[in-house]
């Protein structure tokens, strides 16, 4: 992984604005941000992250390239869009931050142990296995990712919205066992490999990224 | 009332702002018959409704007046107001226009005594305080209105009120049997000098233009200032009459904005610029102006005067497009944003905010006729090489007057040479 990174390191050398419009989807926009700040101040969880998305655009313009890549910022973009609504240039600000997420991990420069990387991952294993969503083994995943006793006290703590939904049967215990699934699992594994063929090819990668082929 | 000769060789000058009239004025000294046709009932148009101009501040009063006597000494215009183009056809040398004149119900024998304003108690929003406060239906305009006669307000017709005014009027000027006109005129030339309009305000929703009665746009603020305004020339805001001396001044209210008018405005930052010495000039040291602002356009010699304005230890500027206004119970309007020279989020208080409000023209493309080109924007951008339609001051572009003004004497020109032309030919 660290090879897509230096390898991506040694074609674009110090024009990181350059490689974000070829290789981060509406990349080419960011070219397009002339710094009013509308963005950074309409932002529901503006106060919350060190990098705004104008100041990110402006990151990207200095070269900053590793400050950007390894980032948390991306990572908290709730999908509001208000950015994108406000935006006077019509930015696709919200689409911009999901690619550089999705770029930087790809990169392996993503912030290790983000919880909303982390909750990608976690959703993205889970799904592409049976075509459905195990919404049981999702959550097991997800509590117990910072090791066995903050899992157990995370359980402990929602365990009156665990019964409710036991008794509204929004929970199925056996789903740890056995997961229900879509109808031709294989068609599904076959279009997502294709989609990472169509993506590698667009962008000129050469290797396979991690997490994405199955 | 309207006996208009126009033939061929007449000029007709669309709107009677100061565009217009420079354009009509220009034409007729050099000897050329023009019809000048203004939709409202005065000449001036909205730079009759500013307070002082930038960047000298000087009060537009003194241009108007001159400009007036110009066009009240000289022969060859024709001035029709209340009257408006609502088709024309035919070619460069031989147009033919339709104008509807709508009724003013006071003829020429007004002398302006008023006393009809006062016998009627009747009121309407004054759209020359942008609807801030209210007149009486029977008004003048404003104090440089030209004609200097009165108009009685079409909701007036038919009520206990118009009786009233008809019996207090000693020289017999009302008529309330007038009735709208329509005439047929020639011209050889057409001059589009119909001007521009302020963006919409509530439009730019996060500023809550229409839920804050403190937020209000530049043009606004500019009746504030004037001693003819509603508030006599105090700076009070309108929620409740509070003496204004915190002001915010947002940049870029609608303009350069895809959403909203995709063009630069280009005299915005002068306005505001200028309208922080109102602030100064009315509170002194107590003054309190903030601009808000993603670049400070003053444009070329223009630079003297904002050099000038960010020396004033009254007037601080913030790199920001604000991104919300909130109103709190005191009235105060909060702006939210984040300053972008250092990424700090701020959340101000200030007594009023004042929305630098985008230029756009008057008509947006679909009332002027086909042989003229509109730019993304609806500006007048040229019209066909055989066309003898030429667009003068805002409706070409966003100006300020003294822009405008030289567009008009370039366009007043090219009509003259279109004239000069078919003459040389009829010879």
């Amino acid at each position: 992984m660290g090879d897509l990174n230096q390898q991506m390191l040694d074609k674009y050398r110090n024009n990181f604005l350059h490689e974000v419009e070829e290789k981060v989807d509406d990349g080419e926009w960011v070219k397009m941000c002339m710094q009013c700040g509308v963005c950074a101040g309409s932002c529901t969880f503006g106060p919350d992250w060190e990098h705004t998305p104008q100041k990110i655009f402006m990151m990207i313009r200095a070269g900053k390239r590793e400050e950007v890549l390894s980032s948390h910022s991306m990572w908290l973009c709730t999908s509001c869009y208000n950015c994108m609504v406000r935006c006077p240039r019509e930015l696709p600000i919200t689409h911009i931050m999901h690619g550089l997420a999705s770029y930087a991990h790809r990169l392996g420069l993503a912030p290790k142990n983000q919880p909303t990387r982390d909750f990608s991952l976690i959703f993205w294993e889970n799904c592409t296995k049976t075509g459905r969503v195990n919404e049981l083994r999702m959550t097991i995943s997800v509590y117990f990712r910072e090791g066995f006793v903050s899992g157990v006290k995370k359980m402990w703590t929602l365990r009156n919205i665990g019964r409710g939904l036991f008794f509204a049967k929004r929970l199925n215990p056996l789903e740890l066992f056995v997961s229900h699934g879509c109808k031709d699992k294989d068609g599904l594994r076959r279009a997502l490999k294709k989609a990472d063929e169509i993506e590698a090819r667009r962008r000129g990668y050469e290797v396979q990224p991690r997490g994405y082929s199955s | 009332m309207a006996e208009v000769v126009a033939t061929n060789q007449t000029i007709l000058v669309v709107g009677g702002g100061i565009s217009g009239m420079t354009a009509a004025i220009e034409a007729a000294e050099c000897g050329k018959q023009v019809l000048l046709v203004e939709k409202s009932p005065t000449l001036g148009g909205r730079t009759a409704l500013l307070y002082r101009y930038f960047p000298k501040l000087c009060h537009p009063t003194c241009g108007l007046e001159i400009n007036l006597r110009r066009i009240k000494s000289n022969r060859n215009i024709r001035v029709l107001t209340l009257a408006e183009v609502s088709a024309i056809s035919g070619k460069r040398g031989a147009y033919s226009a339709t104008v509807k004149i709508a009724p003013r119900y006071v003829n020429e024998n007004c002398t302006a005594c008023g006393a009809c304003a006062e016998a009627v108690s009747a009121e309407v929003l004054n759209p020359y305080n942008y609807g801030m406060n209210k007149m009486k239906a029977a008004y003048l305009p404003h104090a440089m209105a030209y004609p200097q006669r009165y108009v009685l307000d079409a909701s007036l017709i038919g009520t206990p009120d118009a009786d009233k005014a008809k019996a207090s009027c000693k020289y017999g000027a009302i008529d309330l049997e007038m009735q709208e006109e329509t005439i047929e005129i020639k011209a050889g030339a057409v001059v589009w000098a119909t001007g521009w309009q302020p963006y919409d305000a509530a439009k730019i929703q996060p500023y809550g233009y229409d839920r804050f009665a403190n937020v209000i746009t530049s043009l606004e603020f500019e009746r504030l200032a004037d001693p003819h305004g509603p508030t006599g020339g105090k700076i009070l805001r309108p929620s409740d009459g509070k003496e204004a001396k915190n002001i915010a001044f947002i940049q870029c209210a609608g303009s350069r904005d895809e959403n909203h008018l995709r063009h630069c405005s280009r005299i915005c930052c002068m306005a505001s610029l200028k309208q922080t010495q109102y602030v100064k000039e009315a509170w002194g040291a107590e003054a309190k102006s903030t601009v808000y602002y993603i670049d400070i356009r003053a444009i070329d010699r223009f630079e003297d005067f904002y050099q000038k304005v960010q020396k004033d230890p009254t007037v601080s500027f913030l790199k920001s497009k604000v991104a919300k206004v909130t109103q709190d119970k005191s009235g105060d309007v909060i702006l939210h944003g984040v300053d972008t020279e250092g990424y700090h989020r701020y959340a101000n208080a200030h007594d009023l905010a004042v929305l630098a409000i985008g230029m756009q023209p008057s008509v947006a493309g679909v009332d002027i006729p086909a042989e003229i080109v509109a730019d993304s924007s609806g500006f007048i951008e040229s019209s066909a090489a055989d066309s003898g339609f030429f667009g003068a001051g805002c409706a070409t572009n966003a100006l300020d007057v003294n822009r405008a003004v030289q567009s008009s004497t370039a366009a007043a020109l090219r009509a003259i040479q279109v004239i000069n032309k078919l003459a040389r030919a009829e010879a």
